[in-house]
Formats: structure tokens, C-alpha cells, sequence
């Protein structure tokens, strides 16, 4: 679908000449002409492989070091789709190449290996591979590489959307996911270069038709090392776009240029650290320079979020990581990485763990913790996360979590989730980049979905819970783009509670905020949440619930999109109690802020309920700094986390079932809203009363 | 008649590959890239393969012989062996291959001796049989 997908938001982007000009004509022949670069040191294979690739359509170019493939791609940025590398080679290490090449051009790059061993195909996951295949390779297996290219440029397009219209009016968030989304002229920069893959010429008339048009920055050796010392003289943690724009003093270099390349670096040092420390976290790898599209901003909020509690971070990864374990039975591949997420948000889990644990855990609190501060970059990476997140949190997160629940309300909500799932993503930090698990296909999935409501519901949900959001409100456009960094990596959702993660991820959005536009795509690809979703496509009712918050516009993606929303419900809870199905469905109910007295129902409550028309209530609550409340006695662990999330963030919304469990925990204030998949009540919450609405009133 | 015999050899040889299970689908593969720009295709390649796993087995022996031996490297040559084996199709060989990793895995280095050997048997054995394959 990626194909078609992207090619539909090329085409409903006026803007994007590029991409419909080279879309249409892209259509024609794709995937054809797509240009393939093989690495390897065995002739034989390499031998092979051109045949194969030949017979396919393919342009073949090949090389057996590592070195000369690098210096071919330098030399041409823009003269290949895709990279088939080795994994063993004399000269270099596979994944080095790979992380070489995901920093510098951002280019799919699949992996193969006679080696079949699940450490190695993990490890090119979590450095940010498309894709790894085990030799022999089949042709079969190469026809289909096509699909690589168009995720990552509908992701990149995507972030490239958002992170374009916050900044500059021209651009509109909307991704052109959905078809709501007008893809303004920005697409053409960035994704032009992206998109060109079929069609090299045919692109590049393309750009002029889009005002914003950014000629693609080609991140050469020394503008990256400017890049490093700018980021090393800030301090990693203080590291922000703008500043290292100027200290760069690059003319023609933009803020959203840095922020992604940043993001990607992050993505890059988090994997470098991270893998240390956790080897399943280590997701973030999987944001792989390649994802790391979120954009600098999420860097920071990263680095910011990671202040979150790092022990609540901590815990909820090793929730989110236990859980996933748990739930054995999440297909989500990610969503141990999702716990992984050693990235700074390793938080981001939360939502998609969750979703996993969800069978383990009706508590799912989908609060993903997503922060929906997010910076719009992050978003979108984000999105991609999120969007499996089931796009709750789409309308901030407008990073694919769109796909199924895009309901602004949701996203805002679900950007927790979105986020959390991103987070897990990568380090991506915060950016929607909802992994979803499926790594690869929220992406395109939530992206279309939900961009387009989120943009318009953002501005609703975002009241209630996001007072810190609305900042973000960047955040929430996020990651429709920034999913598309990732790479299938099946975006680990920090199935774990990770909310933790999403705080960090938050600070970010306040950043982003201008980022993430609207365009939330979120990628309904949430894996995290299909996942849940698959054991309860019931359950997805409550995303719509989710939903409900973005004014019913979003919830048509909750309906539609079961998998998304269910992502992003999921997070809220639908995870955990997936099979409720039934009573999950109606219950989305968010509960408005005063239900329990707690958590000052903020603004947002009322603009959530006022969103919701349905019953739901939203219920806001304040998410005591001390009580972690956790809405399901059973997840104690996310509690934990939710405590340490909550507290950082102070108050939240949650969406309550009829079971009491929380489904949708936003947590407003300081943080971007996380979703959480556990969110963790406060205490005084234990009591949910909630109404049983059933959604039928979501306009889904 | 001529032709028609020989085809018949051919094919005749073909089929005992794949019965004895020398060779694998992949090899069918291969056959399937062949056409008409470039009709010897499976012959180029085996013989790219037999060139380069010739250096490889050479290298093997060599690492054999000598009085430390590191199992990393032996297992790296190994592996590049198995994917250019796999790639070609070369089950029986590539069958020894990984029984002769396994056991070097395990610190046997008599075993993987012996396993080798297999290896290099194999391997001859599939050489014999093709090159008469391919005269024809």
C-alpha cells in the first residue's frame, strides 16, 4: 500500500509536484527503473544478485567493498532508491555501512547474510534495516524491495509535511497520508529527492511547484561534522535545532534540515549507547539513521525527556519489556524493542508495549505517554510508532497513528500512544514515530489515515489535556512523517509503559510545536496496536473512543481503522483488556476531569468533552505527582511507570472503560501527553466511573 | 538424433542432481535467470563459484594445518562458503558446510577436520558432475 499510498498523497498535494509528477509517472513503470545498489564481498552472490535484479527491472549497480559503495553513494547522492549490503565483509562491517549510509543519505538498505541467527537479523533491525534477508536469496524476495522505498519517501514526505508547516506557513501539516491532507509545496523538497526514485528526471520539474520547495540537503562529510562539533559544543542534551543552525551558519540550511539530522544522530549515539544497556531495548536502533527523519527536535526532546525520570523510564522499560515478554503472543516483532527503546524514550514503549501486554494486561493503559509535545519531527517518527499506536494520539501525533483512530481527541491522547510507540521507535524521540511493530507498515497505514483529522482535531483535543501539548501541537503532526523514518523497523511502541519515555519526548514537542502541524499522520500502522488490535479488533472500539476526542472527525479512524485505533486505543488500555472488547468498545469513555475530583480537568477535559459529544468522558485527571494510581491493578509495573510519568507530566486525562480500566491516559501539563498504555491512575482514581457511552455517538 | 541425445544426457544428469540431492531449487533459479542474453549464465556463475570456493577451501586447509588455529576465522571462511554454496544451489555441500560449522561451534576440531574433509568431498564431487554437464 505503500505505493499507492504515496502516490495518492502525492497526487492530492497540489503542492507536491514532484512527488504526483513523478508519482504518476512513477506509477507507470515503478518498480521498474528502481535504482538498486548491491554490496558484496562474494562474487558469486554478487553475480547472482544482478542477474536477479535484472530480471526484476531493476537498475543494478554492483560493488564487492563496502568503501567503494560508499563512495559511489557520496558522489551520487541521489543516483540510488535502495542498498543491498552484505552483512560479513572483509573491509566493513555491514551494519556500520548501514548506519553510514542511514546517517548520511537516508536511504533503505537491506541486509542479508547467510547467517540466519535472530542476534544477527536483530541487530539490522535495531541499526535501522529495512529489511534483512537470508541467503540464498530468492527473487521472489527481491521483487518486492520496491515497497521499502515508498515507505521511507511517503515517511519522509510525511515528516517533511510536518515539520515543514510548522515552521512555515505554506506548509501545511497535512500529510498527504490522508487524503485530507493537501500536501502543501513542502513535500516537494524533501520528498522530491526522496521520491524521485523511480522516475530520476522526472521529479525535479516537480519542485517548482511548491513554494516551500527545500532543495534536498545533502548532509555531506563537512556539514556533518559541523554538525557534530555545533552538537557537541551545545551539549547533547542542550542541543536544539536553532542553535545548531547557528553555530553552523550554513547558508541555505534550515531548522527542520538540522532537526532531522539530528534526530537521525540521536538515533545513531542512542544506538551506539544504548545497545549496551539493554539489549532489548535497543530498539533504537531501529530508528536507524534512516528513521531518524524525526527531526533534531526529537534529539532534544529526547535528551529532554530524558530527564524524565530515568528511573521511571527505567521502569517502564523493563515493564514494557516484561510485558512484552509476557505477551509472548504479541506479533508485534518490535515490541520487544519497544521496551528497547533504550533511546531516550525508551517510554515510548508504553504505548505499544502495552498493546502487547495487552493480552497479558488489560490495564493497558494506553496512555501512551506519548509526548505529545513532541516535536513535530519527532512526531513523525513518532507517527510511525504511533500510528501503530493506533493513532490515538494522532492528532498530535499526526505521525501515521492515524491510520485507525486519528481522531484528534485520540491523538492527543493517542500521541502518547503515538508516541510512546515511537519512542520506541528510536530514540526518535517522542516523534510519533510510533513504531509500530510492524514497523514497516504503520507507517504507511497510520499515515493516511489520520493526518487528515488530526490537523483539524488537534486543535480540540489538544486543549484539554494538551495545554503543554498545544505547544507541541507540533508534536502532534509529527510523526506522520517521521514514521516513515522508520524503517518497517516495526517500531518497537515502547509497548512498555513506556510513557516514561514519552515525557522526554515531550519536552521536545514544546520545541516542535511548531512542527508538528497538524498533519499528525499517524500512522494507523501501529503495529503495537494492531497487534492488540488483532486479539481484539473489539477492542478498537475504545480507540474509536479515543477518537471520540477528535471530534468525531478522528474517530472515523477509529472505526475504520480498527488497526489503528486499536493501536492507538490500544495503548490506552485496550491492550489490556483487549478482550473486552465488547465493553471496551463503548466504553472509551473519557473521562472528564472532574469525575474524580482529580487532576484539574483542565481545560482540555471540557474541550474533550465538548469534542467527545459522545459520551465519553473524558475524565482528567490529575495524575497526582506522587500517585501513580494505577488504573489496572494489574499492571503494576506500568503503574510504576505511570507514577514516573505522571509525574513529570501532573495531570492527565484518561479515558476509562467501563471496566475501569483506563484506556487513554493523556497526560497534560509539563509533558506532552504520553499515552500510556498503563497509565497509571492516581490513586484516587481507582474508582472509575465511567459511563458506560458507548462510542456509538463517535462519529467514527 | 545427435542433438536430441545429447539432450537427453542433459537432462538425464539434470535429473540425477536433483535426485541425489546435489543440487536444490535454487539451482533451479539460477536455470530460471538464464535467457537469451546470456545463455550460459549458470555456467558463468558456477564457475565463479567453483573459482572462489576452490580459494576459500584452500584457505581452509591452509588454516588447518597450522598450529593455532582460531575457530573465528575457520567459521567466517565457513560461512562465506555456505552462502556462495547456498546461492548456487549446492545442497549436499552446503549440508556438509553447516554440519562441519556446528561442530565447529562446539570446539571439535578433530570433528571439524573430518567435517571439512566431507566438505571437500562433496565438493569435488559436485565439480566432476557438472563439468560434464555443462560440455554438454
Amino acid at each position: 500500500m505503500n505505493s499507492s499510498s504515496g502516490k495518492s498523497y502525492m497526487s492530492t498535494a497540489s503542492s507536491s509536484v514532484l512527488w504526483k509528477a513523478g508519482g504518476d509517472v512513477v506509477a507507470d513503470q515503478f518498480p521498474a527503473g528502481l535504482r538498486v545498489l548491491v554490496v558484496d564481498d562474494d562474487p558469486t552472490c554478487l553475480m547472482i544478485l544482478e542477474k536477479m535484479l535484472k530480471a526484476c527491472q531493476y537498475n543494478v549497480t554492483k560493488c564487492n567493498r563496502a568503501e567503494t559503495a560508499l563512495s559511489m553513494l557520496r558522489e551520487n547522492r541521489n543516483g540510488f532508491d535502495i542498498v543491498i549490503s552484505d552483512v560479513h565483509m572483509p573491509d566493513m562491517d555491514g551494519f556500520k555501512l548501514l548506519e553510514h549510509i542511514g546517517l548520511e543519505m537516508d536511504l533503505p538498505v537491506i541486509m542479508m547474510s547467510a547467517d540466519d541467527g535472530k542476534n544477527v537479523v536483530m541487530k539490522g533491525v535495531t541499526h535501522g534495516a529495512c529489511d534483512y534477508l537470508i541467503k540464498p536469496v530468492r527473487i521472489e524476495a527481491l521483487k518486492n524491495i520496491w515497497q521499502h522505498v515508498v515507505r521511507k519517501r511517503k515517511n519522509e514526505w510525511k515528516d517533511f509535511e510536518q515539520s515543514g508547516s510548522v515552521e512555515e506557513g505554506d506548509r501545511q501539516p497535512k500529510q498527504s497520508e490522508d487524503a485530507d491532507y493537501s500536501s502543501s509545496a513542502n513535500e516537494g523538497n524533501w520528498k522530491s529527492s526522496k521520491r524521485r526514485k523511480d522516475d530520476e528526471d522526472e521529479n525535479d520539474e516537480r519542485d517548482d511547484t511548491s513554494t516551500l520547495k527545500k532543495p534536498r540537503v545533502v548532509w555531506s562529510v563537512e556539514l556533518h561534522q559541523q554538525f557534530v562539533a555545533a552538537v557537541n559544543q551545545l551539549g547533547i542534551e542542550k542541543a536544539v535545532p536553532k542553535k545548531i543552525l547557528e553555530l553552523m551558519n550554513v547558508p541555505g540550511l534550515t531548522r527542520e534540515n538540522v532537526a532531522s539530522h539530528l534526530q537521525k544522530y540521536r538515533l545513531y549515539l542512542r544506538r551506539l549507547s544504548g545497545v549496551s544497556q539493554h539489549p532489548s531495548n535497543l530498539n533504537n536502533s531501529f530508528m536507524n539513521p534512516q528513521d531518524a527523519t524525526f527531526g533534531p527536535l526529537d534529539l532534544q526532546a529526547l535528551a529532554a525527556t530524558g530527564q524524565l525520570p530515568a528511573q521511571s523510564l527505567a521502569t517502564l522499560q523493563a515493564a514494557g519489556l516484561g510485558r512484552s515478554t509476557a505477551k509472548s503472543g504479541i506479533p508485534m516483532p518490535l515490541i520487544d524493542q519497544r521496551n528497547i527503546f533504550s533511546f531516550e524514550n525508551p517510554k515510548l514503549r508504553f504505548g505499544e508495549a502495552q498493546q502487547q501486554h495487552v493480552n497479558n494486561n488489560k490495564q493497558m493503559n494506553l496512555l501512551h505517554g506519548i509526548p505529545t509535545t513532541m516535536e513535530p519531527k519527532q512526531l513523525a517518527g513518532l507517527h510511525h510508532t504511533a500510528q501503530s499506536v493506533g493513532n490515538m494520539n494522532m492528532p498530535v501525533l499526526s505521525h501515521g497513528s492515524q491510520s485507525s483512530q486519528n481522531n484528534p481527541l485520540l491523538m492527543q491522547m493517542a500521541q502518547p500512544q503515538a508516541r510512546g510507540q515511537m519512542l520506541n521507535d528510536s530514540t526518535v524521540s517522542l516523534a510519533p514515530r510510533l513504531l509500530s511493530p510492524r514497523g514497516q507498515s504503520m507507517l504507511s497505514n497510520g499515515m493516511a489515515t489520520n493526518v487528515s483529522t488530526r490537523n483539524g482535531v488537534p486543535e480540540n483535543i489538544r486543549a484539554p489535556s494538551y495545554n503543554p501539548v498545544s505547544q507541541t501541537s507540533s508534536m502532534l503532526n509529527f510523526p506522520m512523517n517521521h514514521t516513515s523514518e522508520l524503517p518497517g523497523n516495526s517500531f518497537p511502541l515502547v509497548s512498555t509503559p513506556g510513557i516514561s519515555s514519552l515525557a522526554p519526548k515531550v519536552a521536545f514537542q514544546e520545541d516542535v510545536n511548531s512542527e508538528v502541524k497538524g498533519s499528525v499522520g499517524f500512522m494507523p500502522s501501529y503495529d503495537i496496536f494492531n497487534d492488540l488490535n488483532q486479539h481484539k479488533p473489539q477492542n478498537w472500539e475504545l480507540q474509536n473512543v479515543g477518537m471520540m476526542f477528535n471530534s468525531s472527525q478522528h474517530s472515523n479512524s477509529l472505526q475504520g481503522n480498527h488497526d489503528h485505533t486499536q493501536s492507538i486505543l490500544v495503548q490506552q488500555g485496550f491492550l489490556s483488556g483487549q478482550n473486552r472488547n465488547s465493553t471496551v468498545i463503548s466504553k472509551p469513555m473519557f473521562l472528564a476531569g472532574d469525575s474524580t475530583g482529580h487532576v484539574n480537568a483542565q481545560n482540555s477535559n471540557q474541550h474533550l468533552n465538548s469534542l467527545l459529544d459522545n459520551t465519553v468522558r473524558v475524565k482528567s485527571e490529575r495524575v497526582a505527582d506522587a500517585a501513580p494510581a494505577n488504573l489496572y491493578p494489574d499492571h503494576f509495573g506500568q503503574e510504576d511507570l505511570m507514577s514516573a510519568l505522571l509525574k513529570q507530566v501532573g495531570s492527565f486525562f484518561s479515558l476509562y472503560d467501563t471496566d475501569g480500566d483506563i484506556i487513554l491516559l493523556i497526560l497534560t501539563s509539563k509533558f506532552p501527553i504520553f499515552l500510556q498504555q498503563d497509565i497509571i491512575a492516581p490513586a484516587e482514581n481507582n474508582d472509575f466511573d465511567f459511563d458506560g457511552y458507548s462510542i456509538d455517538n463517535i462519529p467514527v | 538424433m545427435e542433438s536430441k541425445h545429447v539432450h537427453q544426457q542433459i537432462a538425464a544428469m539434470r535429473q540425477s542432481f536433483f535426485d541425489e540431492e546435489v543440487l536444490d531449487e535454487f539451482f533451479s533459479q539460477l536455470e530460471q535467470l538464464e535467457d537469451q542474453n546470456n545463455p550460459n549464465f549458470v555456467e558463468e556463475v558456477f564457475t565463479m563459484y567453483f573459482r572462489d570456493s576452490t580459494t576459500l577451501l584452500e584457505t581452509v586447509e591452509q588454516a588447518m594445518k597450522t598450529i593455532s588455529i582460531t575457530l573465528a576465522k575457520l567459521d567466517k571462511i565457513l560461512h562465506q562458503l555456505k552462502g556462495s554454496s547456498a546461492s548456487v544451489g549446492a545442497k549436499k555441500v552446503l549440508n556438509e558446510i553447516n554440519k562441519t560449522r556446528q561442530v565447529l561451534e562446539k570446539g571439535n576440531l578433530e570433528g571439524t577436520k573430518a567435517g571439512i574433509w566431507e566438505m571437500r568431498k562433496e565438493y569435488e564431487s559436485l565439480k566432476a558432475k557438472l563439468e560434464p554437464y555443462f560440455q554438454v
